[in-house]
């Protein structure tokens, strides 16, 4: 959710006054950073300005596709039993008319259901938009209806060959045949595992690929409680408290403070306070504590940040 | 206030602004453009790019995770919402019916014409082989398919089959069947142009294969002197639907070819330029598709001359051809 900011290369070796065990936790959590920033793409749009987009991971989009697959069959199922209903009511001659009405309905939600949906505003058919997901163009321009076309025209070889090839059997021969096919059309079913952008087979003929589109929401800034006179006169934290931590720590306190339980943020402030060597004063409560020494520690980190220093954790000693 | 952070007084100016963008790109996005005001329509560019310069200068002066993230998913919406796409559906179709669905058909001649080959090819090399040993039949067809159609039938029951007499079948009954057929024909289609992903040897395999399973059909009444009314009784519909089957398979090699040989182009690029094509294609087939199956239906069923039969097939073809290739004045862009 966060923007990643530039990895500057990491000093991994051992480091007076880190203990291995710290190492080894920040080297996964850098490691895990990467991971991450693999993940994202830069788009620079016309105006100059850059927007940094997220691509869907594979389970995401299996995760949706299953979610459409359950829509879709509800939907088929739902008009088979209306339409028996219908006909056994009304008139049992036309059972035959019902089922070709029936049949060509199969074939469009079927094919057409994915196109529908991406052809529209949102770009997202229903199970991509439950995991706040949506195709864009690769190079940053309008999705256009003949991408959304290809790309879900696609998906016949993609779910529909492995899905005939599981079904065949018969003789010896045949058996082979149908692991052959299996094999043979897991390549196109697994296609987006095994490239860097995520796409399937449909995406890169269609010149797209599936992004994260979540609607975040503005929260109040915690440095406003923090600001009111009588708060921040109480706190007057020295320079050398406020270097104790870097931004790793400070997004981890920001998190912290706006969606834990009281019982983790009063561990927390007690490791704080040990660190900093803060003395507890009469009638400080750990929510104002922390959310005081939050505002202290982005106000110092923002005026380095202003300077170019970027200091990204507590280890990043300048 | 002197003592607020820098970065909470640069968020405390613009929120208001953030907030309106918001309001306004929910309100797009749940329906339409056509739910926004003319001066929310004004406003919407001048928000956008507030927000965008937002975001770059956040980046560089706040560490609040939680600015940041709302901006960048803010800008990531009103992008995609003033560069997408404005056109409504019903244009897009009268575009796509007038332009893009014939060029993509005109520019591919090569291709049809590669793919008409694999086809008709299948088919005369089933029909030939059938006429000199009638054994290959049941080698195509391993056993009996086409109820009874095979080369232990009778003449009288093969003409049965052509002609419709109104007392046997009820036109339920044909429905049910043609929309069978429509299913059945169009899943086809897509097939051989998803399949061409795989340098196109699938769709040749598909092409050849439906081309042998008409041909050695055709030998059949062929052989029984019904070659004539056979013909008009397939061609009624078939011109379009073979047709289809045929760019269907064009649309296969288009992809096909780019893929294995992308020229000066990356891979990716010629895959990507010739995908539009052949979607374009490839929906122009289900088009075609939808026709010939109410041709099938009703027209055949209806239509018991030869003669009219002919004609039909005649015009659907000219048809067809003129839609296609006839030259036309290029758009005024």
């Amino acid at each position: 959710m966060t923007a990643t900011p530039p990895l500057k290369p990491v000093n991994t070796g051992r480091r007076p006054g880190i203990s291995m065990e710290a190492a080894v936790q920040r080297r996964a959590r850098l490691a895990e950073e990467m991971r991450v920033a693999k993940m994202v793409r830069r788009l620079v749009t016309p105006e100059g300005a850059a927007i940094q987009l997220k691509l869907g991971s594979a389970s995401e989009r299996a995760g949706a596709f299953m979610i459409d697959i359950a829509i879709q069959w509800a939907i088929v199922i739902a008009t088979l039993l209306g339409l028996t209903f219908v006909v056994g009511a009304l008139s049992p001659g036309s059972a035959n008319i019902a089922f070709a009405f029936w049949l060509v309905f199969f074939f469009f939600v079927r094919n057409f259901y994915y196109i529908f949906f991406e052809i529209g505003q949102r770009a997202a058919t229903p199970g991509k938009r439950i995991l706040g997901l949506r195709v864009a163009s690769r190079d940053g321009g309008r999705l256009t209806a003949n991408s959304v076309l290809a790309r879900n025209f696609i998906r016949e070889i993609e779910i529909g060959l492995p899905f005939q090839f599981a079904l065949m059997g018969g003789d010896q021969f045949g058996a082979w045949m149908a692991l052959f096919g299996l094999l043979w059309s897991g390549v196109f079913l697994l296609f987006p595992i095994f490239n860097k952008d995520k796409m399937r087979v449909g995406d890169l003929i269609a010149g797209t690929w599936v992004i994260k589109a979540p609607k975040a929401k503005l929260m109040d800034d915690i440095t406003s409680s923090a600001a009111r006179p009588d708060v921040s006169s109480r706190f007057a934290f020295t320079p050398a408290q406020t270097e104790a931590y870097g931004i790793h720590e400070l997004h981890v306190l920001e998190d912290l403070l706006r969606q834990s339980t009281p019982e983790i943020k009063a561990q927390v402030a007690t490791r704080i306070r040990a660190k900093i060597n803060w003395a507890r004063t009469e009638g400080e409560t750990d929510l104002v504590f922390l959310e005081a020494y939050y505002a202290a520690l982005r106000r110092r980190l923002e005026q380095r940040m202003l300077l170019g220093e970027r200091k990204t954790d507590k280890f990043d000693v300048r | 206030m002197t003592d607020l952070l820098k970065s909470y007084r640069f968020r405390e100016e613009r929120q208001g602004d953030w907030k309106r963008l918001d309001l306004i790109l929910t309100k797009a996005e749940n329906g339409g453009v056509k739910n926004l005001t003319d001066e929310q329509m004004l406003a919407l560019p001048r928000l956008y790019r507030q927000a965008v310069s937002s975001l770059s200068v956040a980046r560089s002066i706040s560490l609040d995770q939680n600015v940041i993230s709302y901006l960048e998913s803010l800008c990531t919406r009103a992008y995609f919402f003033v560069y997408g796409a404005r056109t409504t559906l019903g244009e897009r179709m009268m575009q796509f019916l007038r332009r893009d669905w014939p060029a993509a058909v005109s520019q591919s001649v090569w291709t049809t014409l590669l793919a008409a080959f694999f086809f008709f090819g299948g088919w005369a090399l089933a029909f030939f082989l059938c006429l000199q040993d009638m054994e290959w039949f049941w080698t195509f067809h391993g056993q009996n398919l086409f109820d009874g159609r095979n080369p232990d039938a009778t003449v009288e029951y093969l003409r049965s089959t052509i002609y419709t007499d109104e007392s046997t079948t009820g036109d339920g009954e044909l429905t049910a069947f043609s929309s069978f057929l429509f299913n059945n024909n169009a899943q086809i289609a897509l097939f051989a142009f998803a399949l061409g992903f795989a340098f196109g040897i699938p769709t040749a395999w598909l092409l050849v294969y439906n081309g042998v399973m008409i041909g050695s059909l055709y030998a059949v009444f062929w052989e029984k002197g019904l070659g004539y009314e056979f013909t008009g009784w397939l061609m009624i519909h078939g011109v379009t639907e073979l047709s289809a089957i045929v760019l269907a398979g064009a649309a296969g090699f288009v992809i096909g070819g780019a893929v294995a040989f992308p020229g000066g182009r990356t891979r990716l690029a010629s895959a990507r330029a010739a995908g539009q094509k052949a979607a374009t294609m490839a929906m122009g087939c289900v088009i075609m598709l939808i026709i010939a199956a109410l041709l099938e239906g009703f027209g055949r069923q209806l239509i018991n001359s030869d003669t009219v039969r002919y004609a039909v097939a005649g015009n659907t073809l000219v048809l067809w051809l003129v839609y296609f290739y006839a030259p036309r004045k290029a758009p005024d862009a």
